[in-house]
């Protein structure tokens, strides 16, 4: 199994989950994060008091999926979240010990 | 032909009812003068009651969306707690000391626990309302005042030491202040034999500028906020504050056209003269802010309409609705530099701009209102054969100018001699700053232990 930790555009979201699920995956967690990588924040003025704003919201989604469909889901991600410009996000890809369903206690992919 | 007998009996009978003509007369004047009088009390009442709408909620709103989330509670109570506070010390001595006839810097004590203050009028100060209208309208004033003090000290004062504070305040700096200026004569009180005549229609000394400059003695005296410049300290939620700010321009209305102490047309070209002055202050800051900045913002567009709203204060009941355009334009452009340049170039920490706002806007229009008054609008003051006597440069009454400035200077130096005496003695009892750990965790959890939005399930 493999966990998939997307960080995406918010404006990206509905794509994002659209495109998940034309290729069956329906199980996800999403939080509103916020953070920056190689693009620049913005700047704000409050009656001439200026801050730099470098953490931009961003939304997390994880996903835990059979390690077969990894690429597939990777790319379906890419596929709805991409805009072509800076700050469209990254993607991490972890390794998953195991996975358990808390109220039959079904364990590893089954429990997906 | 007219018959002589119908002539000869209709002279008896006008004979014969003489006296019941003059008590007819005289009847008739009382019922005029009920009917005018309940005309002005009723506008007087809505009008007291819009003036405390101004602190709750809307000063409370305004000041509570600019503060960071954590002292949300905090700030609004700072406001509330004022409705309170000065109600009562207003009944004890308050309105007492500034409306008693006293000496020329402050009231007696002849009206204390409102002795004497009932339905009937204070011929004085208001003839055709009841005393208590007036007495209630004017403690609208001593709330709102002490309350615009709070935006120099948020974040970081302690509720113990606020309540002492403004004790201290309203009775050493607001009662003289407003005596002065309004009170039965009083050293500034241009309609009442004041030395120095100053004309100050709604409060642009009384409780602009001792607010604002009281407020910049606060600042000075109790320090920056920890972290303050370098750490972010955005408004939290300026939803909040947009309808504070929309709130105030209402309430004003009651403000100013209220001080024309009933519905006369003079209050009406004081309704005038306050939303002209609020339009174009906050188109004065909007362009000032955009040509600097590049971007229009929404606190800069409430923020400029509430500095017009203040400089046009003095000025509402003696100026025409076109200088009023000129003064809130003025007011606008001059409180944006004195909060976006002048602020950063001294570094003191007026944290929501009490001073900037009220005390920048104040002193513009205490000045203004001495170009641009006249007998026009206000035929208030008169020589002995009853003319209007000239107000302002307009009218070629040049000196005006100068007395405005006499006025502005007392106030300041009251204002700011006080507030250092009164941050003082309130340091001495209960200390005036919160501790790093409460400033850390915000006031509404240490102060008050809770807080504003508890959105978690």
């Amino acid at each position: 199994m493999k966990k998939i930790e997307a960080i995406i555009q918010p404006f990206k979201l509905e794509d994002v989950k659209e495109a998940l699920k034309s290729i069956g995956i329906d199980g996800m967690t999403v939080s509103e994060v916020r953070g920056h990588g190689r693009q620049k924040g913005h700047k704000e003025v409050y009656r001439g008091q200026e801050y730099e704003v470098d953490l931009l919201p961003k939304v997390k989604i994880e996903m835990i999926v059979p390690s077969a469909r990894a690429d597939e889901v990777i790319r379906a991600v890419i596929q709805s979240a991409r805009t072509g410009k800076i700050g469209d996000g990254k993607i991490f890809v972890y390794d998953v010990v195991d996975a358990i369903r808390i109220h039959n206690e079904e364990r590893g992919e089954a429990a997906l | 032909m007219s018959d002589p007998v119908v002539t000869c009996s209709g002279i008896i009978l006008v004979v014969a009812s003489a006296g019941d003509l003059a008590s007819r007369i005289s009847g008739l004047q009382e019922a005029v003068q009920a009917a005018q009088s309940s005309a002005d009390n009723a506008w007087m009442l809505a009008s007291s009651a819009l003036v405390l709408m101004m602190t709750g909620p809307g000063l409370a709103l305004f000041y509570g969306g600019l503060v960071r989330r954590k002292n949300t509670l905090a700030t609004m109570m700072q406001c509330f707690v004022l409705m309170a506070l000065i109600t009562v010390l207003w009944a004890l001595t308050g309105y007492s000391l500034a409306f008693g006839e006293g000496n020329a810097l402050v009231g007696d004590l002849r009206y204390a626990l409102l002795r004497g203050v009932d339905g009937d009028p204070n011929g004085d100060y208001a003839p055709t309302i009841p005393h208590h209208t007036f007495m209630v309208f004017q403690l609208m004033f001593a709330i709102i005042t002490p309350a615009l003090i709070a935006g120099a000290f948020a974040e970081r004062m302690k509720f113990s030491a606020l309540l002492v504070f403004m004790t201290l305040w309203a009775l050493m700096v607001y009662c003289p202040m407003a005596h002065m200026v309004w009170g039965k004569g009083g050293l500034l009180n241009a309609f009442a034999g004041g030395a120095i005549p100053c004309f100050d229609f709604a409060g642009g000394t009384v409780v602009h500028i001792t607010s604002g400059v009281s407020a910049l003695i606060c600042a000075l005296y109790i320090g920056k906020r920890q972290g303050y410049p370098s750490a972010a300290m955005k408004p939290h939620n300026l939803v909040l504050s947009f309808i504070g700010a929309c709130l105030l321009w209402v309430g004003w209305f009651g403000f100013n056209a209220g001080s024309a102490l009933g519905s006369s047309a003079l209050a009406s070209s004081a309704f005038v003269a306050t939303h002209f002055g609020a339009a174009a202050a906050a188109l004065g800051w909007i362009v000032a802010e955009w040509s600097r900045t590049g971007k229009p913002s929404v606190l800069g567009a409430i923020s400029g309409a509430v500095c017009g709203l203040v400089a046009i204060t003095p000025a509402s009941g003696f100026v025409k609705p076109l200088p009023a355009l000129v003064i809130g334009f003025a007011a606008g452009v001059i409180c944006y530099f004195m909060v976006a340049s002048v602020k950063q170039r001294f570094g003191y920490d007026d944290s929501l701009d009490a001073f900037g706002v009220h005390g920048a806007g104040g002193t513009v229009g205490a000045l203004l209102t001495g170009v641009f008054a006249t007998n026009a609008v206000n035929s208030g003051l008169k020589d002995a054969a009853g003319r209007a006597l000239p107000l302002g440069l307009v009218d070629g009454n040049a000196v005006q100018i100068f007395h405005q400035a006499v006025g502005a200077a007392i106030a300041w130096a009251l204002a700011a001699v006080g507030t250092f005496l009164i941050l003082k003695i309130t340091d001495a009892l209960v200390g005036v700053r919160v501790s790093p750990e409460h400033e850390i965790q915000g006031l509404d959890l240490s102060l008050h232990g809770e807080e504003a939005y508890n959105f978690e399930v």
